[in-house]
């Protein structure tokens, strides 16, 4: 990005309308992903001097057993309704997962899910690294992954959403394909960067299950009522990408994940959706020519005038 | 810019928790709950009981609940009286009619100003926790071990003063702990504490003194959360209530439905009704039982050999 400009640079205008058609496999209309963040919060993490980890000083036991509850009930109940109904997982993964709760990694990996990083934990913050300080977490990340996995990651959504002005160039340099940092469309796109070849993976940010609770504060029956609409919406528009965010503590509760259960059951009875992964999606887009046709499409409008 | 090197060095990064409280655990690897009766489903009620003083302590922190405006704060010190003298009553009440046993968090000022109140919950059957001296009482890792030490004393005294009998069980303002509670409270004779909120079912944690149990009592499910919080009406609390039931019940193991109340929220005329439908709903489903806070303690197993 343009660091310090008024205009990031991230990527450039394509307006909705009159673009040439995105297909996905099968002819499906939407690419469905789901996506789980199985996060690890510290209880006791060292300050970051941008953001604080904790309202009260710690141990701040009520948001940090909240978050436990994830791990040690809700991501088993959450799992299971998701391979019920035929739905892989791709994970937004706090890679110090991979050591404290093996577990749970080797759960989601024997589920066929894939994993992506979402930093060391998600009490590490990135705001004030330097660039060799944001190496090394990219290089944990990728190692940690592989030796945990045997995947080698292919996208990023930094941890608790922190960026510095050089993430998506660095993601980039390693060889990941795709950010899911960035909440401008609801196609992949390409995005700017120093080397390498990054695109926007759609993160559908407005209907996280942590929007929804704790921003709009809906009730569960609303809130899957609302990912049926977005779905059906998606479905209807044609050549989409539609995710459902997830975090086991808010959607596994036991209030929630029944209400939750029929979303899935609605898009899998649907038959319109590509029930997919993130890296699945990044790799069709890239290997059918996805990037460069929304590039040369891109390019259309710059500096044009009707 | 960049960050000191000890931001990018964790030393609890290891296997299980990052922390000694309590040790990792997955809910379905449990030897499950021994309920009484062999019931498949617990129903917890738990009411907290405050009194908040009309001028508010602040330190640790502002109790939730607590006095709002300039002094004198009339609207606040007489809406929470109002649930200690009347909706506490329609409570009790409810519960009555319901055949329910429940939990009762009393602030230790509660016995000191309105002793009939205790007896009043003695003579139902229902079961006393300590829930610190007043809604000034709160704890964080601010303070320091002997004025918890006596804040803890306090409350358990006065209770045992006037009931007869020290309380086994304890729950902390706002569910807020420092790094000592779980020891202080193990070394003045407590066996429980309602505070962590990580679980769906009672577990044990280690403190240098000896076993405390967690008794979770999910704030998620809590009228203040659903209702305060999040702004739901009573019927949608009620609807929420039982999706949760259905879905524990569904589980193949034990489980327990927590329902957290509070009096001045709950117990107000055009909520009791909705309330009041869902105790007699929850009274009628099978292999179900209303239990206490200890009859949880007692309903876990012993600690199956490694």
């Amino acid at each position: 990005m343009r660091e310090g400009e008024r205009d990031p640079g991230l990527y450039d205008f394509r307006p909705w309308r009159d673009r040439p058609p995105l297909e996905w496999p099968g002819g499906k209309k939407v690419a469905v992903w789901v996506s789980p963040n199985i996060e690890f919060y510290e209880i006791d993490p060292p300050a970051n001097p941008h953001r604080k980890s904790w309202p009260r000083p710690h141990p701040d036991i009520v948001p940090y057993g909240h978050r436990d509850y994830g791990n040690r009930v809700a991501h088993w109940r959450m799992a299971e309704v998701m391979s019920k109904h035929g739905f892989p997982g791709s994970v937004s993964l706090s890679v110090a997962m991979c050591q404290h709760m093996p577990e749970i990694v080797a759960d989601a990996q024997a589920r066929g899910w894939e994993f992506f990083s979402h930093g060391i934990y998600n009490t590490r913050y990135s705001y004030g690294m330097d660039e060799a300080q944001e190496r090394a977490i990219i290089e944990d990340s990728i190692r940690t992954v592989r030796e945990a996995t045997g995947q080698t990651i292919k996208g990023w959504l930094a941890p608790a959403l922190t960026h510095t002005p050089r993430t998506l160039d660095l993601i980039a340099e390693y060889g990941l394909t795709y950010t899911c940092d960035l909440y401008h469309d609801d196609r992949p796109n390409p995005v700017h960067v120093k080397s390498g070849k990054l695109i926007s993976m759609p993160y559908s940010l407005e209907v996280n299950d942590h929007y929804g609770f704790f921003v709009y504060n809906m009730s569960p029956r609303e809130y899957a009522e609302t990912l049926i609409r977005q779905y059906d919406r998606l479905a209807d528009e044609g050549g989409t990408v539609m995710c459902i965010p997830l975090h086991a503590y808010l959607i596994g509760q036991p209030h929630r994940i029944g209400p939750f259960e029929e979303v899935l059951r609605h898009i899998a009875a649907d038959g319109r959706a590509w029930i997919t992964r993130s890296g699945d999606i990044a790799d069709h887009f890239l290997a059918s020519g996805g990037y460069e046709t929304a590039e040369a499409d891109t390019a259309r409008y710059a500096g044009a005038r009707a | 810019m960049s960050l000191d090197p000890q931001y990018l060095e964790y030393p609890m990064r290891r296997k299980g928790m990052d922390h000694d409280l309590y040790e990792w655990s997955a809910i379905h690897e449990r030897a499950p709950l021994a309920l009484p009766g062999g019931a498949k489903m617990a129903v917890a009620l738990l009411v907290s009981l405050e009194w908040f003083p009309i001028v508010p302590g602040e330190a640790p922190f502002k109790a939730p609940g607590h006095m709002l405006t300039a002094y004198p704060d009339f609207r606040h010190y007489t809406a929470r009286e109002y649930g200690t003298r009347v909706g506490f009553y329609r409570l009790l009440d409810a519960f009555g009619k319901a055949g329910a046993k429940a939990t009762i968090a009393v602030n230790a000022a509660i016995a000191e100003r309105y002793p009939t109140i205790i007896d009043d919950i003695v003579a139902a059957g229902h079961e006393i926790v300590a829930h610190s001296t007043d809604m000034d009482g709160t704890i964080d890792g601010s303070l320091d071990e002997a004025a918890e030490r006596a804040l803890i004393r306090k409350s358990r005294d006065t209770l045992a003063a006037a009931t007869g009998s020290a309380p086994k069980g304890w729950m902390s303002l706002a569910r807020s702990q420092s790094w000592n509670t779980p020891r202080l409270l193990v070394e003045e004779g407590f066996a429980y504490a309602l505070d962590w909120v990580n679980d769906d079912l009672p577990y044990r944690q280690t403190t240098p003194a000896g076993t405390l149990v967690n008794v979770p009592y999910n704030h998620e499910l809590s009228d203040r959360q659903i209702i305060v919080t999040q702004q739901h009406s009573a019927d949608s609390y009620v609807e929420q209530m039982q999706d949760a039931y259905r879905w524990l019940a569904g589980e193949a193991a034990p489980r327990v439905l927590p329902l957290h109340l509070t009096p001045y929220v709950m117990g107000l005329p055009f909520r009791m009704g909705a309330f009041e439908r869902l105790l007699g709903w929850l009274a009628e489903q099978p292999q179900s039982a209303f239990l206490t806070a200890g009859d949880l303690c007692a309903a876990l197993p012993e600690k199956a050999p490694e």
